[in-house]
């Protein structure tokens, strides 16, 4: 099958989702990462790999953790990086994507990291650019989210290395969620043995089970012996219609508690792709509990970001 | 000049020459860096052989993996495998002791006294190789070897570790391979 993420040897071109990766991209990203993360504890936070790169994150859709994380990691590498919030630029007087892309490839961007509304917008970017740029998909409507796939992976990783021997629960609205199809991938092609998805019927997607997932409703049964307990943001804004009858009886039945949490093993870790909605998929007491590794989840997610650009730079 | 032709002496004797050499330069505020993979090793191997003349100084020890630094990343890209430097010590006003296992063309070198410097700013590096196989391209060179043996660019000189952690010296044709596994840049 044609991957147009990868090059004819094989080597990451373009990070467009986590499907289709073999498992050595995976572990190379991965171990990469590793190495980054020592970066940022250093008097100087920064290593020469992209200097002289332009950097352009295109934003068709808000994003602010992502986008600071992904400019963050770019300019830890010395690259230039330009941030375009195309709500506000000439998108909004009627240019087209791909107008915008030529526009900032005639102005020499090496990389373009992209965030839409629509699945397949970064697809199709790195369809239609020249063979010397590469485009990461910073999060396509409900497909992908390869990154934060990639991150909360490699969060697990460091609490939790023997990746093969571990429950992983993926809690919430995965019907609307492109990062917990990215989770799945990654986990699964990792060699998880058991990811499990807990959600109402209504808030998830038809024949989930194909993805290798089991599937629970009910949160008290698929928290039971968990190792990973990865919570998903309820996503108002991509549901039309009443999918739920209220944000507090969401909470009551989905929402982790440190009651439904004590039926994890007692040394399992949580994590949240952020942002959080405090009160509806997870209580104040969990988010900021012993537990939660949320904000190590934002810190390990910029030795990520590096490793993919630096991996998709280099050999270019 | 074909491989056959040149002798190699034993890396073991060699780094037990290397010790004596750098008995001296092991006074108090020195560091040990090694340079990614043969330094790591000579440096290990070090650890023991000088162990009182290093806990009598309080000397203190990293690595560096030069990934980050390499002049060549635009053409060959990051190996697949690269660890992460541990500097557990704070590298300002340190006299820091840089080893490598073959000295070639300076590039590594550069690269990791870029990448040192982005830990503090050390009081002096004086780079040891065990071997100087002759070659440089820059204006650098190591002040301590146990062994110089020139070589035509058409060989490649690399630092082995077996099993038992015993080290050998090995000669192979230079090829795309083998120049992108050196530990030279």
């Amino acid at each position: 099958m044609n991957n147009p993420q990868l090059d004819a040897d094989g080597r990451l071109r373009h990070l467009l989702s986590i499907e289709g990766l073999p498992k050595k991209i995976l572990n190379q990203i991965l171990d990469t990462a590793e190495s980054f993360v020592g970066v940022a504890e250093r008097e100087v936070k920064k290593v020469p790999l992209l200097r002289g790169k332009t950097v352009c994150n295109l934003f068709f859709e808000n994003s602010t953790r992502t986008r600071t994380t992904f400019e963050i990691a770019a300019k830890r590498l010395s690259a230039d990086v330009i941030s375009l919030n195309v709500n506000t630029s000439s998108q909004s007087k009627g240019e087209t994507i791909l107008d915008t892309v030529d526009n900032l490839i005639a102005m020499h961007a090496d990389m373009f990291v992209v965030r839409h509304s629509q699945s397949g917008a970064a697809h199709f970017i790195a369809k239609h650019v020249p063979n010397h740029i590469h485009v990461i998909n910073a999060g396509d409507g409900r497909h992908s989210h390869p990154t934060q796939g990639l991150l909360d992976t490699f969060t697990i990783r460091k609490y939790k290395p023997d990746l093969h021997n571990l429950r992983v629960a993926i809690v919430g609205d995965v019907l609307h969620s492109r990062v917990a199809r990215s989770e799945i991938h990654a986990l699964t092609t990792l060699g998880v043995p058991e990811v499990r998805v807990i959600a109402p019927k209504t808030l998830l997607p038809a024949q989930v089970e194909k993805l290798g997932v089991h599937v629970f409703h009910d949160m008290k049964a698929g928290l039971k012996d968990v190792d990973v307990v990865m919570m998903l943001r309820l996503q108002n804004e991509r549901m039309n219609g009443a999918m739920l009858p209220s944000a507090q009886e969401y909470f009551k039945t989905y929402g982790l508690t440190q009651e439904k949490l004590s039926l994890a093993k007692p040394d399992a870790i949580v994590l949240h792709p952020g942002p959080m909605n405090r009160g509806v998929e997870i209580d104040s007491s969990v988010a900021d509990g012993s537990q939660s590794v949320i904000l190590p989840q934002v810190t390990y997610g910029i030795a990520v970001r590096m490793a993919v650009m630096a991996i998709l730079a280099g050999g270019g | 000049m074909s491989s056959t032709d040149i002798k190699l002496p034993s890396a073991e004797d060699l780094l037990n020459t290397f010790a004596q050499k750098l008995k001296p330069l092991l006074q108090p505020n020195t560091a040990l860096v090694g340079i990614q993979s043969g330094g790591v090793w000579l440096m290990q191997r070090l650890l023991v052989l000088l162990k009182n003349d290093i806990s009598a100084n309080a000397i203190e020890h990293g690595t560096l993996d030069v990934s980050f630094y390499r002049d060549d990343f635009e053409k060959r890209g990051l190996k697949a495998e690269n660890r992460p430097s541990q500097i557990p010590f704070d590298v300002e006003n340190k006299h820091i002791i840089l080893i490598d296992d073959v000295f070639y063309t300076g590039r590594t070198t550069r690269a990791a006294m870029n990448e040192l410097f982005d830990y503090g700013r050390p009081a002096s590096i004086t780079l040891v190789a065990l071997v100087n196989r002759g070659g440089r391209e820059l204006p650098i060179t190591p002040q301590i070897t146990a062994a110089d043996i020139t070589l035509d660019p058409s060989q490649n000189l690399q630092l082995i570790q077996d099993a038992d952690g015993n080290l050998s010296l090995e000669l192979n044709p230079s090829t795309p391979q083998n120049q992108s596994s050196r530990t030279q840049v």
